[in-house]
């Protein structure tokens, strides 16, 4: 085989075109189903015990807040006449004469608050609302946060620079102080579109200070996510597969959307995960402090903040909001945490 | 170093500067006035009421007044609390802040960089299974339900604490406890990474190699390697402590900064509003530049960009 040292040699090697061999062959079969990024990070959340029970505690949650009131047979601005400040599973005298002729009364699991309203049902909506407030916050926070970030981290230079500094100004004002602000301020302009302006009555559905809240968190909480996603952006489109989409005269928009934002998921999930228990953390804390959701519907925050008047005799009315707002904050935490280590090892610092 | 800090404070000037005309402007959006209380005053007393604090002037002129005589270190009078200048008022209350809130972030400290540390030396034992699980429910558990589980145990059951106000060291108790537990959880997770980090480098075995003593090990070489993200986290747990003051203040009625804060938003007391909110966010960029420049400086291997 002289022809082998001859680069430029145009005679062909016959044994190249020689049929495989049985060997050649067996190499080449695919002896197990390729693993793709998803199914392994799935495969490795499974295996996370601790996660999995978080998982599991936020379904339940998420049922108790969603599916049970609609079985419930109080409803959480219902005023029940004569059973005002009843301990858990006690009755009223009313009740208790009720069950006597044959009716059957359902049980205050929880006891009512000194209205007369049940506390079970009025936890269940109060998860609701934390569970809403977390859920919608963060979706958002990622909508407006992705765009922006990869907006800076795609075109980069001058783009970036002055995208950026907006974003560290942002990140340097005192958050709290702005959220309790525009809580307040932006509840009567909220109020007025509402109920003045055609069109806009879907604002009352929802409760204004709901809206406010929304409005608070996309306002101040997207530059960290901007941050995220600007990082990764920035490693992503000097890979290789961007280059080539490029020259297969991909548009920017496709590029991002398509190339690099779903290259940046495992990241983009793990943040959203996260950000959700600090939504929830913060419209607790507006609640409780008397700014949150309006009566009367029930948010944790001001559920254990009505508690507080009444402490010395009802004790037990702060452990039931009290409880449910930990284990909500904790199961996410758990379950950010565990999507972390399953999708994005690299995030853990 | 000094271009870095130069720009770092003139940032910071500009962001107070968008702070105060932000809180400026959405003051001004809110219904109502100072001086409409229970009782409403007659309309010859509201005007000049107005006229005398300036508040009748079109709000550019009294944007443009509060500024020059903000620049002059002037606040003006609390509209509310007649008779008081808002420096005055924010000075007590800070005073009272301060205290609470110092002792928390010290006793957040004292207790998150041991347990931190005690559990990445003991990595899976059982110290480190309870370390790990107290820390992770500590993050898990807002301040106010803190502050009033305490209240009902120390307080209602066991009747051992006083529930409200601030006389004797034994009002500090509660307060002080309820602000430090998220923070104490938080940096003994960050004590516990960072430190599991140290203690896997190549310079630790070195240091074991050369058989210097375990407390000099620890102390010299891992601890202050591991405590740098506890630096960082500094910033952030002033404004930690400040959002839990506004909890804890109110809980335990607390005569401190953040009721005060709380209350002129209620009452709609322009210039403790803005008083509050100029000193507030200072005090939080302040302390976020500190933070930022003595990380750089404990360690010399970040560059100043």
């Amino acid at each position: 085989m002289k022809h082998v040292n001859n680069k430029l040699s145009l005679q062909l090697d016959v044994s190249d075109f020689l049929p495989a061999g049985q060997e050649e062959k067996q190499s080449l079969v695919i002896m197990r189903e390729s693993v793709s990024f998803w199914r392994d990070g799935v495969r490795r959340f499974k295996k996370n015990k601790i996660a999995m029970a978080s998982l599991t505690v936020v379904i339940l949650v998420l049922i108790f807040a969603f599916i049970m009131p609609a079985f419930y047979p109080y409803s959480y601005e219902q005023q029940i006449r004569g059973s005002e400040n009843l301990a858990p599973m006690q009755y009223s005298q009313q009740e208790l004469e009720l069950k006597a002729s044959g009716v059957k009364v359902f049980p205050h699991i929880l006891g009512t608050d000194s209205l007369g309203r049940d506390t079970m049902i009025r936890l269940m909506y109060g998860s609701r609302i934390s569970l809403l407030v977390g859920l919608v916050a963060s979706v958002l926070v990622l909508i407006i946060g992705s765009v922006y970030g990869s907006i800076a981290g795609y075109f980069g230079g001058k783009v970036d620079m002055v995208m950026m500094r907006i974003v560290d100004i942002i990140y340097t004002v005192p958050d709290i102080l702005i959220i309790i602000l525009l809580m307040v301020t932006l509840k009567y302009p909220l109020e007025d579109l509402a109920n003045n302006v055609p069109g806009f009555g879907w604002i009352n559905t929802i409760g204004v200070g709901l809206i406010c809240i929304f409005i608070v968190f996309s306002l101040l909480y997207w530059v960290g996510m901007a941050r995220i996603v600007r990082s990764q952006i920035l490693s992503l489109k000097e890979q290789e597969f961007v280059t080539a989409a490029k020259a297969l005269g991909a548009s920017h928009g496709r590029i991002i959307r398509k190339h690099l934002l779903i290259n940046s998921m495992g990241a983009l999930i793990v943040t959203t995960t996260l950000q959700i228990p600090s939504a929830i953390f913060t419209e607790s804390f507006l609640s409780f402090i008397g700014i949150g959701v309006a009566a009367p519907m029930p948010s944790l925050g001001s559920m254990a903040s009505d508690a507080i008047g009444g402490i010395q005799s009802y004790p037990y009315r702060l452990l039931a909001p009290a409880i449910m707002i930990s284990l909500i904050i904790l199961s996410f935490n758990l379950l950010g945490d565990g999507l972390r280590d399953a999708f994005d090892p690299k995030l853990k610092d | 170093m000094p271009a870095y800090i130069t720009k770092r404070l003139l940032m910071s000037v500009f962001t107070l500067w968008l702070v105060a005309t932000l809180t400026f402007a959405l003051m001004f959006m809110v219904p109502g006035g100072p001086f409409l209380a229970e009782k409403a005053p007659s309309e010859a007393t509201l005007k000049a009421l107005n006229q005398k604090y300036g508040l009748d002037q079109p709000k550019i002129v009294q944007y443009k007044n509060y500024m020059i005589k903000f620049l002059q270190g002037d606040m003006g009078v609390s509209l509310k609390q007649r008779g008081r200048t808002v420096s005055s008022i924010i000075f007590t209350g800070f005073k009272v802040s301060a205290r609470v809130g110092g002792l928390g972030i010290l006793l957040a400290l004292l207790i998150g960089i041991p347990l931190g540390s005690i559990a990445a030396l003991n990595r899976g034992k059982w110290i480190d299974n309870v370390i790990v699980v107290f820390s992770t429910a500590g993050i898990a558990v807002p301040s106010f339900v803190v502050s009033t589980v305490l209240m009902l145990i120390f307080s209602v059951k066991l009747d051992l604490l006083p529930t409200y106000g601030l006389t004797s060291w034994e009002h500090y108790i509660m307060p002080v406890i309820a602000l430090s537990l998220y923070p104490a959880s938080y940096i003994s997770r960050l004590m516990r990474t960072s430190m599991l980090e140290v203690l896997g480098q190549d310079y630790m075995r070195t240091a074991r190699a050369k058989g210097l003593s375990q407390f000099k090990m620890l102390f010299k070489h891992a601890l202050r390697n591991a405590i740098l993200p506890v630096v960082t986290y500094l910033g952030p747990l002033l404004a930690y402590t400040l959002t839990g003051s506004f909890v804890v203040e109110k809980i335990f009625t607390i005569p401190g900064l953040g009721s005060e804060f709380i209350s002129s938003i209620v009452n709609r007391d322009y210039t403790m509003i803005m008083g509050t909110t100029i000193f507030l966010a200072a005090l939080i960029i302040i302390m976020n530049l500190l933070v930022d420049i003595a990380y750089k400086i404990i360690d010399p291997r970040i560059q100043f960009k």
